[in-house]
């Protein structure tokens, strides 16, 4: 029961601070609504049990990567008001537009799947852990070290890429 | 209801206090260590030897007027300070003061979460809006660049910081608080002897991470007037104060319980030095944060600030290249041995 009071309170405040990054006329303010939507979520993960998932949640999204997004804004936007953004091709509208849709019919098909077609699908693949393995922290180990071992590394070497590629693109002369 | 909501708010409630108390004796503390290292006096007139200098500095500021420029964005400006306290006393919440039980059954410590080093982590690198947005909302010139100098720092030494704590937690094999005191007693050492290199790490790491000498380039008074809190006056600013304390207590802290055994008397497992035990464990785990911060006062006493080049070169080419051979080499030993 709390869980369910907890679940929609998050989620409502989650939607509302996600239309209050889009809606802010001050971009900083935008960057700060994303911080708290950020911080939502993780308040969500712990509902869900997921201490670490939303500690990380916090350390790289809320501390990280939205504290570059704020250097960039405040850098690029002094002192003068936002400009309203011109599009000279008008395709932003029909892509976002499309975007939105395909995203809908993705959340839709989640939907009918796991309620519709696969009432009874496997939930939670923590089943598959040993006995020993307890505690947030050494499953997720576990997980990504065994069972998820080919898409880790493949992330990693993805990142290990897009480091190079920023540090060629910012120092010319190397 | 009174273990799960009562005790811990109380609990809750003394550490706050307990913060806000220390934080203000911590100023006294500084002026003097630092007065007798330049063979002065420090402050001598509020009580004896300007003891009460403590309580007539938080009077003091709360009684001045408190001033919003006219060109600054309200909202932030006063959302600023608070951003940067809060994040800065929520961390306390894992700290484990003592090993004592108070009524046979309150711990000395708020919550014991089995991801408590990467919870503290975590939420202080919240803090760092609380930094640049002061800069920013400002609107000036002089906080924008030392908000901006800011955040540069924390995040490159956030980094070797976090790498550093990786090699620790392998070595002790949980990233809960008091799992990592519990570890140090069973391997009857304290880290500090398996990890040195860390701990010297940690320790330069964690002066860039709380803006102290000699890495106090955002508050640099004589290049930035101030530094990023120069718009701001009375009880702001001192929150603004407060917030460094607490994460000056917060990164002594972390020292104590990562690297001295927290809680633990020295050399754990020799029997011949149980008499120690007397002591109480909390005296134990202050004594040892006390160590570290007067060793923090020492440091700033003595120190020239350092270049911001000389800062960066330090995070990024020599920091953290040693921080990731430190996990490479603790990970093969924690394999081999």
């Amino acid at each position: 029961m709390a869980e369910t009071i907890a679940f929609y309170t998050l989620s409502i405040l989650i939607l509302g601070l996600a239309v209050l990054v889009v809606t802010a006329r001050n971009t900083v303010h935008s960057v700060l609504f994303l911080v708290m939507n950020f911080l939502c979520v993780a308040v969500i993960y712990v509902v869900l049990g997921a201490e670490f998932l939303a500690v990380i949640q916090i350390l790289v999204y809320a501390g990280g990567i939205v504290v570059l997004y704020l250097f960039v804004v405040m850098l690029v936007n002094l002192t003068r008001a936002p400009e309203v953004h011109q599009d000279p091709r008008r395709i932003s509208m029909p892509m976002a537009l499309a975007l939105a849709g395909a995203m809908l019919l993705e959340l839709a098909g989640i939907v009918v799947y796991s309620y519709v077609l696969e009432p009874s699908a496997p939930a939670s693949a923590a089943a598959v852990l040993p006995t020993e393995i307890q505690g947030n922290v050494e499953q997720i180990g576990w997980l990504l070290y065994t069972d998820y071992l080919i898409p880790f590394e493949v992330a990693s070497i993805l990142l290990l890429v897009a480091m190079v590629g920023a540090i060629v693109l910012a120092k010319r002369e190397l | 209801m009174i273990d799960t909501v009562i005790i811990p708010l109380l609990q809750i409630v003394v550490v706050i206090n307990a913060l806000a108390l220390s934080a203000s004796l911590m100023t006294l503390f500084e002026r003097k260590v630092i007065a007798w290292t330049q063979s002065r006096l420090g402050p001598m007139r509020v009580g004896p030897y300007g003891v009460l200098q403590a309580i007539a500095d938080p009077i003091k500021l709360l009684l001045k007027e408190d001033i919003t420029p006219r060109k600054a964005d309200k909202w932030m400006f006063t959302l600023a300070p608070i951003i940067a306290l809060v994040p800065a006393m929520v961390v306390f919440a894992v700290v484990p003061f003592g090993s004592e039980k108070l009524f046979g059954s309150v711990d000395l410590f708020i919550a014991d979460i089995n991801v408590g080093l990467l919870f503290i982590i975590s939420v202080t690198s919240i803090g760092v809006y609380g930094i640049i947005l002061a800069g920013w909302a400002s609107n000036s010139k002089y906080p924008l660049l030392a908000s901006l100098r800011a955040a540069a720092q924390l995040i490159s030494y956030e980094i070797a910081v976090t790498m550093t704590l990786v090699s620790v937690t392998l070595t002790a094999g949980t990233l809960s608080m008091v799992g990592i005191i519990e570890a140090q007693q069973d391997a009857g050492l304290w880290f500090v002897f398996v990890q040195p290199v860390a701990f010297v790490l940690v320790f330069i790491g964690g002066l860039a991470e709380i803006n102290r000498v000699p890495f106090d380039l955002p508050e640099a008074e004589q290049e930035l007037t101030g530094g990023f809190h120069t718009e701001y006056s009375g009880m702001r600013w001192a929150l603004f104060f407060l917030a460094e304390y607490a994460n000056t207590f917060m990164v002594a802290a972390i020292m104590t319980v990562l690297f001295l055994g927290g809680w633990l008397r020295p050399f754990p497992s020799v029997d011949a030095l149980a008499f120690l035990d007397l002591i109480p464990s909390w005296v134990w785990f202050m004594s040892k944060m006390f160590v570290f911060l007067y060793m923090f006062t020492w440091i700033r006493a003595t120190f020239p600030r350092y270049r911001y080049d000389q800062l960066m070169r330090l995070g990024w080419k020599v920091l953290i290249p040693i921080a990731i051979a430190n996990v490479v080499v603790t990970a093969v030993a924690k394999v081999l041995l």
